[in-house]
């Protein structure tokens, strides 16, 4: 399980290195982050687990045996939307690069400056 | 336990498609597919308040990211290879993998969750706080300082992309703006190609 979601990290860091589109290099940046909070989601898992919701007349002690983590659920949680307002930063970053060069060629933009 | 690695599977191939295909419009909704795959993980491994905000933030990033590619090019420039930043990403990427593949012997086992703060939170947290939900009592209670810097985080984030995307200051009025703000004309589109 641990392996899969490192080989989904693994694609989002190839298409950073390799691929020369910035919205290739974006959609990298998005693939790792849902590895990585996938993984941490994935740390937390407990076998035959239940949502850490109680319902009404549960038994608190059954309830905390069987709940999985609720900590990583919480922060990732907070990441998720993190997320969110990088890739608005990102996209921002990119439609201002083709408005100000015509490409979206990162190595044609690395020529055409200066 | 299979739906997992059906799912992750899914994921995968989501993810070589949305990096590998040509046509940028099919590669970010490939992106879509990969979200939408990872939501419904999270609703498999017991987190439906993941899952929710991952449908809506998924949603939304795929607006943004079409956003970007509607109006240019859409189809990725290859015409050179660039052999030494492919080789460099594989070595990388086996790299990596050996030493994840070395580091995950240290972690506890798939199902087997460490747990030692988060018991006390799943035994004491609705007594404490009154919360039926423990994810929320988590981010709104015991940890929440966290989510006041996440919405920190976020409002920098916006505020920087608008400070961005904003049509030039007032010294350049002269010069003709290019609609930064999305809708641009037919023939400037044109011209602009």
């Amino acid at each position: 399980m641990y392996i899969l979601c490192t080989v989904l990290f693994v694609i989002g860091i190839y298409s950073i290195i390799a691929k020369r589109h910035i919205v290739k290099k974006i959609i990298g940046m998005v693939i790792i982050e849902y590895s990585v909070n996938l993984f941490l989601i994935l740390v937390g898992y407990k076998a035959g687990g239940i949502a850490p919701i109680l319902a009404k007349g549960q038994d608190v002690a059954e309830f905390a045996s069987k709940g999985v983590d609720p900590l990583p659920q919480a922060l990732v949680l907070t990441s998720i939307v993190i997320g969110l307002g990088t890739l608005a930063l990102m996209a921002a970053l990119a439609i201002r690069l083709y408005e100000k060069y015509n490409t979206f060629d990162m190595s044609e933009i690395n020529r055409l400056r200066g | 336990m299979t739906v997992f690695y059906v799912l992750m599977v899914f994921m995968i191939i989501g993810a070589i498609v949305a990096v590998e295909t040509k046509n940028m419009l099919s590669a970010v909704i490939a992106v879509g597919a990969v979200g939408v795959g990872a939501s419904v993980i999270f609703l498999f491994l017991r987190a439906p308040d993941i899952a929710i905000t991952q449908v809506i933030v998924e949603v939304l990033s795929l607006i943004i990211l079409i956003r970007v590619t509607i109006r240019a090019d859409n189809y990725a420039i290859e015409r050179r290879q660039d052999n030494f930043a492919n080789i460099v990403g594989l070595v990388f990427v086996g790299l990596f993998l050996v030493f994840a593949f070395w580091a995950y012997k240290g972690l506890p086992e798939f199902g087997n969750p460490l747990m030692r703060v988060s018991s006390s939170y799943l035994r004491e947290g609705t007594r404490e706080t009154g919360a039926a939900n423990i994810v929320a009592s988590v981010i709104l209670d015991y940890r929440a300082y966290d989510t006041l810097g996440e919405a920190i985080v976020l409002f920098t984030s916006i505020l920087g992309a608008f400070v961005i995307l904003r049509p030039k200051g007032r010294k350049h009025t002269s010069e003709k703006d290019k609609g930064s703000f999305g809708i641009i004309e037919d023939k400037e589109i044109k011209g602009s190609r």
